[in-house]
């Protein structure tokens, strides 16, 4: 089975670790007999844990002509293992009514499960196998690459795909962050199970491992349940791609395609998640367009002019590359008009800065917000593999919102200065605008 | 809804029988079940105990009925209100002013500036959004459990006191109009979705999209949608859902000093639509768009849906699309067309019970390369037949069960997701106690009970089955690529 990943959310939750109020939250690091390395939070009041695993690497590991290998790699992880064929492997799982998603993305191969505490080992040696001793059985290959290419060929029709397709080219050229990690028709049609073998020995090692588990577990289970799970994988993995600058330039480009309404994505370069000055960009963005409404471009754009049903904004700190990116849809006569008020906006607010009103305004949300993240076992799960993966200790729970407090006005009038590039925005535009010239 | 970031193309064509734009319920065995469980299995037994406490209700002297779901595991708390009011209530020649004024929600009161509601919220950590279906319109924040006080304040005023100034509604139509570009018109899998349903009602209001119709839309006005709100939002025609870090007590007092005061409208009338004649003859339709690289095909049928004191059939129906495209490995039709045969490389089935009036059994199939529409739809009837004839496999409905008993637990992980589950069951004409029973009859649910189901709803006379595809040259040029 194969799912595809939600490309705005994963950008949007990505820099996202925050405080939290002490009685909600308790994390404890756990290194298992055989050394893996686990936070835990227990949670008893359900009989069930989540559990969140995660390789670094991710769809970036693909070789270049065979773009597409590591999605096709995990999305077979469910789909035949040990003695189990495919259909075995389902039934299995379903009896113990155990919950598997295996997916990829440009950074990270992911594993979210939930098991019930009345049958947890049991689950655990499902996801052991499925992990360590995959089949990639022919039928099963073919029947998942069907999907893959069913799913390239819908993107063609999707103008949201069509324009991050061609922003990414732009940005990236022949990096792996340069095109899709879905691949291309070709590519996926080259894919051989010697490949998909290779992919899944060289991205799944414990080198890049990082766990989290969240629910009905104590410290004393979750050692051993990881060993079990994770132990007999390799412990190296394959080098991964090095890091890349944006090759953006400022201006437009379009794609002709026939909708009534043009969407826009649009960015430029972003800031590392390390960089001293990041809080104060991310207060930045959310107060540009980071939120919605109360943003100042919803305000602009949606709530004032009415040229467009949402606009948001996020800064993209990736494992490679830096982005700041936004996306909107506008009608093709409005587009050009709306594309106008962003530009405007994004140069004032980098000459000018913020106002006091709308730096308290920001911190006051930024800082209330974050508990509300932490709303069940599987997000919580999925939040601390996350800091993990940005290298950021269990106590930073307690001490971002000081991070938030401690932004100035003038730390955004500086970081706008540094930062934000009002003639270097590139926007793509996908339908029929009227009004737009394409511009470099 | 006033706003939604996209979602995966993948994620559509899975859920066919709920891509309407709006429709706001997940699809599938764990939406249908909700959370207070009385399950059969024993292991569960102190789990009952433990959920049976957490779902309180009462209702208002003014007919504000209130539901508290406790979740003490996090101070955070949601409050939803629901109104019993959504598109299919909407009068001939205003569709889409439900979903319009779900939108001038967000302006003024007396109180609060025009657009402050979201910016208060946001203000104090909190979100908040709303959506809109046939059957309902909701609004909800979330926010830390200390804040619930100025959240009810704000939302018992908006239910009486809605100001709109003429720049509020004019823009905010333009706004709507721009929803239907984004989620209707530049896809063409949602228009399809669109044509279809229409084409399974020919008198239902169900006919209707959400979003309205272009051409009804850009001719909403201000009176309109006042028109709309004076008539249904009013305490006595809503449901207040508080889940999360509360208490009843707390709930209560709290309902009963912001709420209270509010008069009940004395003018709502029974929600008696027109329904659906006998349906004599197979409807089939063709959409043809150039920009279509993936064709499917969807097959609906008019199903019954979950009753007050009457929900065993939807029960079946339940289980039925569970067997049959629940599960992308082990379903039926997944067997049947992807393992079996190459047929396909995605089937799957869907049901949504909660409704006022009659709804819709779903299946789609998307067919393989070299396989035509044709063929596809063949291949679907075919393997209803085969199911028809063989019935379901003890092992198969063993395990379906065994889901609907997990799917208990794991829906208690989603606070919110239970609130959406009563919101949406109290204003399809369920009572709570429908709600509870609901667990317990999916449980005793027979293999019987799904073939019976099966034979009655799966019979092409009473279907409509579409297909989605590209201009005929298209489609062979992309085939022979």
């Amino acid at each position: 089975m194969i799912r595809l990943a939600l490309r705005l959310c994963a950008a949007l939750t990505l820099a996202l670790s925050a405080a939290l109020p002490a009685r909600a939250i308790d994390i404890r690091e756990v290194t298992s007999p055989g050394g893996i390395r686990a936070w835990l939070v227990e949670e008893h009041s359900i009989p069930f844990t989540a559990l969140e695993i995660r390789f670094r690497g991710g769809t970036s590991l693909d070789p270049a002509d065979k773009r597409g290998v590591t999605l096709l790699m995990a999305s077979l992880l469910e789909e035949g293992a040990g003695d189990f064929d495919s259909q075995g492997f389902a039934r299995a799982r379903d009896d113990l009514a155990a919950e598997f998603r295996f997916d990829a993305g440009r950074d990270s191969v992911s594993v979210s499960a939930r098991m019930l505490s009345e049958n947890r080992d049991q689950a655990a040696e499902l996801l052991r196998l499925a992990l360590t001793q995959p089949r990639f059985d022919p039928d099963a290959i073919e029947r998942v690459r069907g999907q893959m290419l069913s799913i390239i060929r819908s993107e063609q029709s999707d103008p949201n795909a069509i324009a991050w397709r061609e922003f990414d080219a732009l940005a990236f050229g022949d990096h792996p962050y340069g095109s899709s990690p879905n691949g291309t028709e070709d590519s996926v049609a080259a894919i051989t199970r010697d490949d998909l073998v290779a992919i899944h020995r060289g991205a799944l090692a414990r080198d890049r491992l990082y766990v989290s588990a969240v629910g009905d577990i104590t410290a004393e289970e979750l050692g051993p349940l990881l060993d079990r799970i994770l132990g007999d994988l390799p412990e190296t993995g394959a080098p991964l791609p090095p890091h890349v600058e944006p090759a953006l330039s400022g201006g437009v480009s379009i794609v002709e395609f026939p909708v009534p309404q043009s969407v826009v994505v649009f960015g430029q370069k972003g800031i590392r998640r390390d960089d001293p000055d990041f809080f104060a960009a991310y207060v930045l963005n959310h107060i540009l367009g980071g939120s919605g409404f109360g943003a100042r471009l919803m305000e602009e754009v949606r709530e004032r002019r009415g040229l467009t049903y949402g606009i948001y904004t996020w800064l993209a700190p990736m494992d490679l590359a830096e982005l700041w990116q936004g996306q909107f849809a506008s009608a093709n006569e409005k587009v050009a008009e709306a594309i106008g008020v962003v530009r405007e906006e994004w140069a004032r607010i980098a000459a000018e800065g913020v106002s006091e009103d709308e730096l308290q305004a920001a911190k006051t949300y930024l800082t209330g917000s974050y508990p509300l993240r932490f709303d069940g076992n599987g997000p919580i799960a999925a939040i601390l593999v996350g800091m993990q993966m940005e290298g950021l200790p269990i106590s930073y729970v307690n001490e971002r919102n000081g991070y938030i407090e401690s932004v100035t006005a003038e730390d955004i009038r500086r970081v706008a200065a540094r930062l934000m590039q009002p003639d270097g925005l590139r926007f793509v535009v996908v339908g029929q605008p009227r009004g737009l010239d394409v511009s470099n | 809804m006033r706003h939604r970031k996209d979602n995966s193309l993948w994620a559509r064509l899975a859920r066919p029988a709920i891509c309407a734009a709006f429709l706001s319920a997940a699809s599938g065995l764990a939406a249908a079940i909700p959370a207070r469980a009385e399950t059969t299995m024993p292991a569960q037994a102190d789990i009952q105990a433990q959920a049976a406490e957490r779902v309180t209700d009462f209702t208002l002297d003014n007919g504000l009925q209130v539901v508290v779901i406790e979740d003490h595991r996090a101070p955070v708390v949601v409050q939803m209100v629901w109104y019993r009011a959504g598109a299919a209530d909407e009068r001939p020649g205003l569709s889409g002013v439900a979903h319009y004024l779900e939108h001038l929600m967000f302006k003024g009161t007396d109180t609060v500036p025009s657009g402050e509601f979201s910016r208060i919220v946001q203000a104090n950590g909190g979100s908040d959004n709303a959506f809109t279906s046939w059957d309902f319109t909701a609004y909800y924040q979330r926010i830390a459990a200390d804040r619930l006080d100025l959240v009810m304040r704000m939302e018992a005023d908006r239910m009486r006191n809605l100001r709109l100034t003429d720049d509020d509604w004019r823009t905010e139509r333009e706004v709507v109009i721009e929803e239907r570009n984004q989620r209707t018109d530049s896809d063409p899998g949602a228009l399809f979705s669109e044509q279809r349903r229409a084409a399974q009602y020919l008198n239902h209001p169900y006919g209707r999209p959400v979003i309205g119709w272009r051409h009804e839309m850009e001719a909403l006005t201000r009176e309109d949608a006042l028109a709309w709100y004076r008539t249904y939002y009013a305490p006595n025609n809503a449901v207040l859902i508080v889940a999360g870090d509360v208490t009843p007590d707390k709930v209560r007092e709290l309902a009963e000093r912001y709420y209270g005061p509010l008069e009940p409208s004395p003018d709502i009338a029974p929600r008696v639509r027109p329904q659906e004649p006998p349906q004599l003859a197979e409807r089939h339709m063709t959409f043809i768009d150039p920009r279509v690289r993936q064709p499917y095909v969807v097959r609906s049928y008019l199903a019954p849906e979950r009753d007050p004191g009457d929900q065993r059939q939807a029960a079946a129906l339940t289980i039925l699309a569970d067997l049959l495209g629940g599960d992308g490995q082990t379903s039926y039709l997944a067997r049947k067309l992807q393992f079996e045969r190459t047929v396909a490389v995605h089937s799957s089935a869907g049901y949504d019970g909660t409704a006022l009036d009659d709804t819709m059994f779903t299946l789609a199939v998307v067919p393989a390369q070299g396989i035509s529409l044709a063929e596809a739809e063949a291949a679907l009837d075919t393997a209803l037949q085969d199911f028809l004839d063989e019935g379901i496999a003890p092992e198969d409905f063993a395990r379906v069960k065994t889901r609907i008993h997990a799917a208990q637990i794991y829906a208690r992980d989603d606070v919110m997701g239970l609130a959406r589950r009563y919101g949406e069951a109290l204003t399809t004409g369920l009572t709570l106690q429908d709600v509870r029973d609901w667990p317990a009859i999916l449980d005793a649910v027979t293999e019987e009970d799904v073939m019976q189901a099966a034979r009655q709803v799966l019979d092409r006379r009473h279907a409509v089955t579409g297909w989605l595809m590209a201009p005929q040259g298209a489609t062979q040029q992309e085939m022979t690529q």
